[in-house]
């Protein structure tokens, strides 16, 4: 996983609420077997009409927003289905921070183990954000994890929260199977209590 | 931990392995549900990173989003479909994880399964790559969705590192009038705490209209959590519960399941303990539902009508409402009872199981699908087709003009043939209505299987009443 550390970076607004996951990334482009390659495919639906042919009104068409690394929406950014093709498919075009004023447990979670970061700021603020974003090429935004704050086009600077531990991982872009791994002790000693207070407990490898 | 303690707080503790200094806590897994699209990018993580699975005997493979629901005996014509199940199997060989193939008659949808097995069990952590494992709570399982590398942490450690969820209690109430069925009492639950309501809690469903639920109707309740926004649903365990798992292939039998039972009541609720939120609904409120929009949160009573944006105070999502009824193609006013349907898809890991299908033979006994209505039923697993079979409900079915289909996902989400056209309107057991679900261009309507059954025949969304 790439690390992040601070992002300086163009933001492309897109103010809308309840951004399923089918809207990331509809589920024909899901037939794949590997991570890469669904960038592409992003927003399929709002990015290109029934010919395949883009959309120009949508906001990753336009000139400035096709080198979009942030983006900035609405409540509930990232709802519906659990497929981690809809981080996979913003990092492939690009994108490494969504800023929005809350996201679905499930989308949120994925984000973090492809060096996405996820930023929950009040509407207000996003509000505010999508208006500096909409300066397009003249206005770019600065994300500094370590200090977690969000700087604007006009120096003000914003700050937010998020947990030490995953702040952590991204920071020095670690796979957090193998900080678990590190736990291999404590869960051989549960396993064998568990299996010794509740031996019921069925094993799939026999019918 | 002293004190009161909620069902999910009880699962949560009887679950830490370890707790981190941020109060991130490494839980422990009990059983992990694999399907093709969510997990070869996982087994291809463990081959790079020369892993293995931990513990192949708490985890189970079936393949069910792609497959086909026509004759499978030719294998999968289309080739992308074909290689993530050829992934699948080549996976599960390889890194010994056991597996239903395609033509085994206890193949089916994922979460249909499970619980049919008796592989989900109460006071147990369950997890799938997929959003509608909330279904297993159901028996008191505490279950989730994960994403890919999720998966990929759970095959190689049996954990995951998670933070604990808020409690959230939704009671409902009284008793449910005749005619208003599990899937009706879930909408109706979305409609009023919204798609985001209970994000970042784990929501217990409880009150008497909930423990009035058989366990088909606790699973349909449950799986639609997810589309409350909560990390998980759960039921306490009753005895409808233990009834249900007593017997199932995978259950623990004899002194073992007496044993199991002696747990899982002391998993219940204990009185007192507190909850982050709590939301009250009375059953004898609500009506048969069916959804208008593109989020599950747009429902309504079928005798109700298309609401006007004009009449919504908040710009945002008045701008939100007009856009969702110009994609459904839906006027201001329009009475919901009035709207023509040309699919309807009884089926899916919401509505899939045998009482959906006997509500659906139910209503379709001795009538006709409209003309110009394709109906297509869809059993949740080989087993629950094999089940409807011997009961004859596949005859009512067809005699009456549905179609009858080999188990899968099907139109819940067209990544398999079963798909609506552009402009196409379906009347869907399924549990998702965002654009383009069911197909590009594709317009669902949720509903209960009885209302499918009765839009089917109608032609148009319906009150099922009007056919008991």
């Amino acid at each position: 996983m790439e690390k992040f550390t601070t992002l300086t970076a163009i933001a492309a607004p897109l103010p809308l609420a309840n951004v399923d996951t089918d809207k990331i990334i509809p589920a024909r482009f899901l037939k794949t077997i590997r991570r890469s390659g669904l960038g592409v495919h992003l927003f399929d639906t709002l990015r290109y009409d029934e010919n395949g042919a883009e959309r120009p009104d949508f906001v990753l068409n336009q000139a400035p927003y096709r080198q979009a690394q942030i983006l900035i929406a609405h409540e509930n950014f990232g709802c519906g289905s659990s497929r981690e093709h809809a981080p996979w498919a913003l990092l492939d075009f690009g994108i490494r921070a969504v800023i929005a004023p809350d996201f679905a447990d499930i989308f949120y979670n994925n984000c973090f183990k492809n060096g996405i970061l996820p930023i929950r700021l009040p509407r207000a603020v996003c509000d505010a954000l999508i208006e500096d974003a909409r300066q397009g090429d003249n206005a770019r935004l600065t994300i500094d994890l370590a200090r977690e704050v969000v700087v604007r086009p006009n120096g003000e600077e914003i700050a937010f929260e998020i947990d030490p531990f995953r702040k952590h991982l991204l920071l020095h872009g670690l796979d957090d199977i193998g900080q678990t791994m590190a736990h291999a002790g404590a869960i051989d000693a549960f396993e064998r209590n568990r299996a010794a207070v509740q031996p019921w407990l069925p094993k799939t490898t026999l019918a | 931990m002293s004190g009161p303690r909620t069902l999910f707080d009880k699962i949560w503790d009887a679950h830490v392995v370890e707790r981190l200094p941020d109060g991130t806590c490494l839980l422990y897994i009990d059983r992990h549900l694999v399907h093709e699209v969510t997990s070869p990018q996982a087994f291809e993580g463990l081959r790079a990173a020369g892993r293995r699975v931990r513990r192949p005997e708490a985890t189970i493979a079936v393949a069910d989003h792609n497959v086909p629901t026509s004759d499978r005996s030719r294998g999968i014509a289309e080739p992308e479909s074909r290689l993530q199940v050829e992934t699948l199997e080549q996976n599960v060989a390889e890194f010994g994880v056991p597996y239903f193939p395609v033509l085994d008659e206890r193949q089916g949808i994922v979460h249909i399964i499970g619980p049919e097995q008796g592989l989900s069990l109460p006071g147990t952590t369950i997890v799938c790559g997929d959003s509608h494992t909330s279904t297993h709570g159901a028996l008191g399982a505490l279950a989730f969705g994960i994403g890919t590398s999720e998966v990929e942490h759970v095959l190689a450690t049996e954990t995951l590192l998670q933070k604990r969820a808020k409690n959230m209690r939704i009671e409902v109430a009284g008793q449910a009038p005749a005619g208003t069925t599990a899937k009706d009492i879930v909408l109706a639950i979305i409609g009023k705490i919204g798609t985001a309501g209970g994000t970042g809690h784990v929501i217990e469903f409880t009150g008497d209209a909930i423990r009035a639920l058989d366990m088909a109707g606790r699973m349909t309740v449950c799986n639609m959590a997810i589309e409350a926004g909560a990390r998980a649903g759960l039921i306490a365990p009753d005895d409808t519960t233990f009834d249900w798992i007593k017997g199932r292939p995978y259950a623990p039998e004899g002194a073992d399941f007496e044993a199991a039972v002696r747990y899982w009541r002391t998993l219940p609720t204990d009185p007192g303990a507190a909850y982050d939120r709590t939301v009250t609904l009375d059953a004898a409120t609500i009506a048969p539902m069916v959804t208008w929009g593109t989020s599950p949160e747009r429902v309504a009573p079928i005798t109700g009508a298309v609401p006007d944006p004009a009449a919504e105070p908040d710009p945002a999502k008045r701008a939100e409402i007009a856009r969702m009824l110009t994609y459904m193609g839906l006027t201001p006013g329009q009475k919901l009872a009035e709207i023509p349907i040309d699919v309807v898809f009884i089926g899916s890991c919401t509505n899939g199981r045998i009482e959906d299908i006997r509500a659906a033979a139910a209503i379709a006994r001795g009538r006709r699908v409209a003309a110009g209505v394709r109906a297509l039923v869809v059993p949740g697993s080989g087993l629950v087709k094999k089940q409807a079979e011997a009961e004859g409900l596949d005859r009512i079915l067809t005699e009456a003009g549905f179609e009858w289909r080999e188990p899968g996902c099907s139109m819940c989400l067209g990544m398999n043939p079963d798909k609506l056209s552009p402009g196409q309107r379906a009347a869907s057991t399924s549990n998702r209505n965002f654009e383009g679900r069911q197909g590009p261009g594709g317009r669902t309507h949720l509903l209960s299987p009885a209302m499918a059954a009765a839009a089917a025949i109608a032609g148009h969304l319906v009150d099922a009443r009007e056919f008991a």
